[in-house]
């Protein structure tokens, strides 16, 4: 049994039978298999052999004989060698001594071939390689080809694991029997992910070298919720993931009859749920889950996986998209909230030394300001379909604030000039996600119309702390007396100012957080859109005065061991299965 | 000695093939003429002739003792112009197959030019 940790991005639970698939585009990962599936690998070996040869037979007839006598020659070689049954008899003699797979064999063997070439002194021979390297990625393709067949008809059910996932292996992709997806690269907004998403299968990605660990029918259990793949897992594991799972499932179908229902607590209290969301078709989910609008909308989405800016067209479209699903009802979109990644890292000459201190988000944009400006322009363009707010992140100090303000008055002014119509009195929010501004909220109140607070940045930077290291990830804790303090603080200041304050981090998805979230005041939230009938469901179950008596109870507490706790057992009492 | 290692059981075998006219052995050594040596091309060809034969057919330099009908084990000589090659063929047609090998390397050198040949042009 072997765990690994990724980041989910899409959740549920699935365990089945691993399917790997490789890639000719990567290094093909050493892969041990059992003994008993020698056989197999060897017989695999032999149909890419021959399969080869006869797609390269094809290829040299149908060449023309004038022109094509050069290339015919370079044909008539790599069949020779496809027909080589002692170059055949190297790969399979592999599989047999070291139990490895096809693809494994086939590839080391060709290259160590090729290796051979290389070290030859006289070019003319050295060159060779060449031919070697083209023999080996004719055969792989014959394999991964084969492969990506078998996955297009699958009759059993499977989990997918790959380095990383291009549209084209997933384009085939059946549910029926596709039951989760685990890669060894991507993020939040990787191929990966939306495929997921989209068949609404668990997937975890960022697994580093899953693909060098997991063998061709391994068990593996792929755990969307908490970012965790399992290979092989005990049989106690399984039992627990099994019985979970089935909660899971039981859980998303009895809380669906919850949808059409308000989510107002049991002595009246109306709140709003929102969902957070990545991408223009993810609005769909928010609305079928039971949410009333978006809280959060990620941007980022569309500076990624490109070599170009995005126009103003691609963010007007996709925002556009997104407020027509919901027509009036609050759609937040975030400016974009990039840096401390490969997008504003790669336009550097040196990387900075500490990202997360350094030229990210809000501040990213000011020293941008052409970028900054096409966003703004764009989401002001759809702010006349429907009930467009606006969100600047990361604000630390009042300065950057006005400025981010007084941009966005200019490029209102802009559209005046020609002429194009926007919401003159959209609404301006900033999200509190860091000490500096959680603590001026009474000033940076004045001149906004909402608060946004992101628990995940502002737990991060007030315990000094990053939840990826794993010698101080268990430091990291909204349940901090600190954090909590500080939400406490904004939350009173919003009120004081008369303005709307929501929570859009990861605690607003975290059931045991809402009855302390409703105690401190919060009456929006915005969250993940999988988890929406979930919350919807703890806060129909309690009273407001409960929820208080929570809040001020965990307010005289000193540790987060103990807050947790209680948190916990509180949750406990009023929804017991759910936890 | 009833089982002696098989290089003697071997020797014995190709002895016994001498006598009945059945199994022939015969060595040649030859030296690469063409200018660019035994690359794809001209191995392609040594072991389409070699393959004509039913001999067996093995290929030697100083370090390596190859199969003349495998072109990976053929082009893995790496054998330049001016290399020696020692081809040893055993089989009934071991002295057809021979010649014939003889001729492709040294005479028609692999339908390529020669150093002397390349710089005419």
């Amino acid at each position: 049994m072997e765990i690994k940790k990724g980041i989910a991005v899409s959740p549920g639970i699935s365990i089945a039978k691993s399917l790997i698939i490789d890639s000719e585009e990567y290094r093909i990962p050493r892969r041990a298999i059992k003994p008993s599936q020698r056989i197999t690998e060897i017989q695999r070996v032999r149909n890419a052999f021959r399969d080869a040869a006869d797609e390269l037979r094809r290829l040299e007839e149908s060449q023309d004989q004038a022109e094509g006598g050069k290339i015919k020659d370079i044909f008539a070689v790599h069949l020779r060698f496809l027909r080589d049954r002692s170059l055949r008899k190297k790969v399979t003699d592999l599989i047999y001594a070291e139990s490895v797979t096809a693809e494994y064999a086939v590839s080391t063997v060709l290259r160590e071939i090729a290796s051979h070439f290389t070290n030859v002194k006289d070019t003319y021979i050295s060159e060779r390689a060449a031919d070697i390297y083209d023999i080996e990625r004719r055969l792989l393709k014959q394999l991964l080809g084969r492969k990506r067949e078998d996955v297009d008809h699958l009759r059993k059910e499977v989990a997918i694991v790959a380095r990383e996932l291009s549209p084209t292996q997933t384009a085939g992709f059946d549910k029926r029997f596709v039951k989760g997806l685990a890669t060894d690269a991507g993020g939040r907004t990787s191929h990966t992910a939306i495929v997921a998403r989209s068949l609404g299968i668990p997937a975890v990605v960022a697994l580093e070298d899953l693909t060098e660990i997991v063998r061709t029918d391994d068990t593996v259990l792929i755990d969307g919720n908490r970012g965790i793949v399992i290979v092989n897992p005990d049989e106690q594991t399984i039992q627990q993931y099994e019985k979970y799972s089935r909660e899971f499932a039981e859980l998303e179908h009895k809380l669906d009859a919850i949808r059409e229902k308000p989510a107002v607590t049991r002595d009246g209290v109306e709140i709003t749920l929102l969902g957070n969301i990545e991408f223009p078709d993810e609005a769909e989910v928010v609305l079928q889950k039971g949410g009333e609008g978006i809280g959060l909308y990620r941007t980022e989405f569309l500076y990624l996986n490109r070599p170009t800016e995005p126009t103003e067209e691609e963010h007007y479209e996709a925002y556009a998209q997104t407020v027509r699903v919901f027509g009036d009802r609050p759609v937040v979109i975030r400016t974009v909230d990039l840096g401390a990644d490969k997008y504003t890292q790669s336009k550097r000459f040196a990387p900075e030394p500490n990202p997360f201190l350094g030229l990210r988000s809000i501040r990213f944009c000011l020293q941008n300001l052409t970028m900054f400006k096409t966003q703004l322009r764009a989401i002001l363009r759809a702010s006349v379909l429907g009930g467009v707010k606006i969100m600047f992140p990361l604000i630390t100090n009042l300065q950057e604030m006005m400025q981010a303000k007084m941009i966005l008055r200019d490029v209102m002014e802009d559209l005046d000039e020609e002429s194009i119509t926007y919401n003159r009195d959209v609404d301006v929010g900033i999200m509190i996600e860091t000490p500096s501004a959680a603590l001026m909220a009474h000033t940076l109140a004045r001149d906004v119309d909402f608060f946004s607070i992101g628990t995940n940045d502002l737990t991060q930077y007030t315990l000094a702390v990053d939840r990826g290291n794993e010698l101080v990830s268990t430091l990291y804790s909204a349940a901090d007396p600190a954090v909590l303090r500080l939400i406490r603080t904004v939350i009173q200041d919003a009120y004081k100012a008369q303005i709307d304050v929501a929570v859009c981090g990861e605690v607003a998805s975290e059931p045991e957080y809402i009855m302390l979230l409703l105690g401190l005041g919060i009456r929006t939230i915005s969250l993940t859109p999988p988890m929406l009938p979930e919350i919807k469901q703890i806060i129909r179950s309690v009273a407001i005065e409960d929820c208080n008596t929570v809040a001020r109870k965990i307010l005289g507490m000193n540790s987060e061991r103990q807050i947790s706790r209680y948190l916990r057992d509180a949750a406990r009492n009023i929804l017991p299965e759910a936890f | 000695m009833q089982s002696g290692p098989s290089a003697d059981t071997g020797r014995l075998r190709m002895q016994a093939g001498e006598d009945t006219l059945e199994n022939v052995v015969c060595e040649a050594i030859v030296q690469i003429r063409n200018a660019a040596g035994l690359h794809m091309r001209p191995a392609m060809q040594f072991v389409d002739i070699a393959n004509q034969f039913d001999s067996d057919i093995m290929v030697s330099n100083d370090e390596t003792v190859v199969d003349g009908k495998s072109i990976m084990q053929m082009s893995m000589l790496a054998a330049t112009c001016g290399t020696k090659l020692r081809i040893k063929a055993e089989g009934q047609d071991a002295e057809r197959a021979l010649e014939a090998l003889r001729q492709l390397v040294e005479e028609t050198h692999f339908h390529e030019p020669t150093p002397e040949e390349e710089k005419k042009h």
